[in-house]
């Protein structure tokens, strides 16, 4: 688990992160709120960890859903 | 002690409330929307279960619709003033509080106009009222969900269908119904529901907010206040999405963690269920207030079509004088004269005198119904 490439999820505040990791979670994808890393943006508040395969089901999902939010990068 | 004011605030509330606010005082207390700590997340988490819940007990399907604030009376203001511009009309209702009448009239010094659509004497609305008033430059239609007098209901649906046609926004005071009649922002075609957290949600004083529906552009709603968001703190602008623009500064976090508690008992035990309690309770009293002789009650007095509110007078005595003898010698609590609503009560013809106002909610019980009859009948009797 330690080794496995993780993802972060970018949103524009902190409220819409909670509403996305509870949607991860209830879909059963591995989220975590997590500070925002400061490398990947000036934002301050939460982002969303998720392991890097699921980018793609986490993209699909947060669309699906109009969840606004911003790149998926990978760790 | 039976306290029958409910609808100036509610009290008692359920334990779970009280256990949440202590809980996030001792356990939590940080910042809901700043810092990525454990407890800031953890703060974040219960703002948002807030938001969940309220979300759908009105139906709405996005939580971040939810934005919050101190009141019912603070949503209210941004919904009008941050709509509003000179040269717009707006249509409302005789019975509105003056927490919709004193923004109107200070943005119809403006230039606003305003149309206040007159209610029968029970308080009761006729839409073709409201569809008659409209004009090219109507923008909104503001309307109490029911009154806070007599407890009226208003006919939101259809006059949600009427904006609908018309292309207008409808705004919603649901001041005294949040949490105690069913409300469907969806299919009411409701645009902005403006709730208070303290009343028949269960929780605290000081939290309450707007439901902002998708019809409501944030560039056409401008916000009251503009400041620290924890989003975007690089840019001196006001963010321009939800909920971030209307809610600048930080939230209250321990009121918050008591209303989001109050709306998950709300969804355990069901609206449907408290409904039919309190229409239970309304039927009780207004057929206890019939039997006691001088007594005038006011509004449809069809428990069906009103809240647990019920205005009355005794004739003979000023209500101030009823009020404070049901507290002095009985302990009956409740709340006398204008209610904050002078238009209401010219309606239903009680101005400027007012009337006597029991405000019931769900923990209220049919034995306190009883009592507070007897009581009320001592007072008659010996007047």
């Amino acid at each position: 688990m330690g080794s496995e490439p993780m993802a972060v999820v970018l949103f524009p505040n902190t409220q819409t992160a909670v509403r996305a990791e509870q949607l991860c979670r209830a879909e059963g994808i591995q989220a975590k709120l997590i500070p925002t890393p400061r490398h990947l943006s000036s934002t301050c508040g939460l982002a969303v960890r998720i392991p890097g395969t699921e980018g793609e089901r986490v993209r699909r999902l947060l669309e699906g859903a109009r969840i606004p939010h911003g790149e998926i990068c990978e760790l | 002690m039976i306290y029958f004011d409910n609808a100036a605030s509610g009290w008692p509330k359920p334990p779970e409330v009280l256990q949440a606010m202590a809980d996030f005082m001792e356990r939590v207390g940080a910042n809901p929307g700043r810092s990525g700590h454990r407890l800031a997340v953890e703060a974040a988490r219960i703002v948002y279960a807030a938001r969940e819940g309220l979300a759908k007990l009105f139906g709405a399907s996005d939580p971040l619709r939810i934005v919050f604030g101190l009141n019912a009376t603070e949503a209210l203001n941004l919904a009008l003033a941050g709509l509003l511009m000179p040269g717009d009309h707006v249509i409302t209702s005789s019975m509105e509080h003056n927490s919709v009448m004193r923004p109107l009239r200070a943005l119809e010094a403006k230039g606003v106009a305003v149309s206040v659509v007159h209610c029968s004497p029970e308080g009761v609305l006729d839409p073709r009222a409201i569809e008659a008033e409209i004009r090219p430059t109507t923008r909104l239609i503001a309307l109490i969900h029911a009154s806070n007098v007599v407890g009226t209901l208003m006919p939101v649906a259809e006059v949600g269908r009427i904006a609908r046609h018309y292309g207008l926004l409808l705004l919603v005071d649901a001041a005294q119904t949040a949490g105690a009649c069913p409300i469907d922002v969806e299919a009411d075609a409701i645009d902005l529901l403006a709730f208070t957290g303290h009343k028949a949600l269960l929780g605290p004083q000081g939290t309450g907010g707007l439901y902002i529906g998708p019809r409501v552009g944030t560039a056409d709603l401008h916000p009251l206040l503009r400041g620290g968001t924890g989003s975007r703190s690089e840019e001196e602008q006001q963010p321009d999405f939800l909920p971030d623009r209307y809610e600048s500064g930080t939230l209250n976090g321990v009121g918050l963690a008591g209303l989001a508690a109050g709306a998950r008992y709300l969804l355990r035990v069901g609206v449907a269920t408290v409904r039919a309690h309190e229409m239970a309770l309304t039927r009780q009293l207004l057929a206890g207030l019939e039997r006691i002789p001088g007594v005038v009650v006011y509004g449809t007095r069809d428990a069906a079509r009103q809240t647990a509110t019920v205005s009355f007078n005794v004739e003979g005595m000023d209500p101030s004088e009823v009020g404070m003898r049901l507290d002095e010698e009985f302990e009956v609590m409740c709340r006398v004269g204008l209610h904050c609503s002078p238009g209401a009560h010219r309606t239903i013809g009680t101005y400027p005198t007012g009337t006597v106002r029991w405000g019931l909610g769900y923990l209220n019980t049919a034995a306190e119904v009883d009592a507070a009859l007897n009581a009320l009948e001592t007072i008659v009797r010996r007047r």
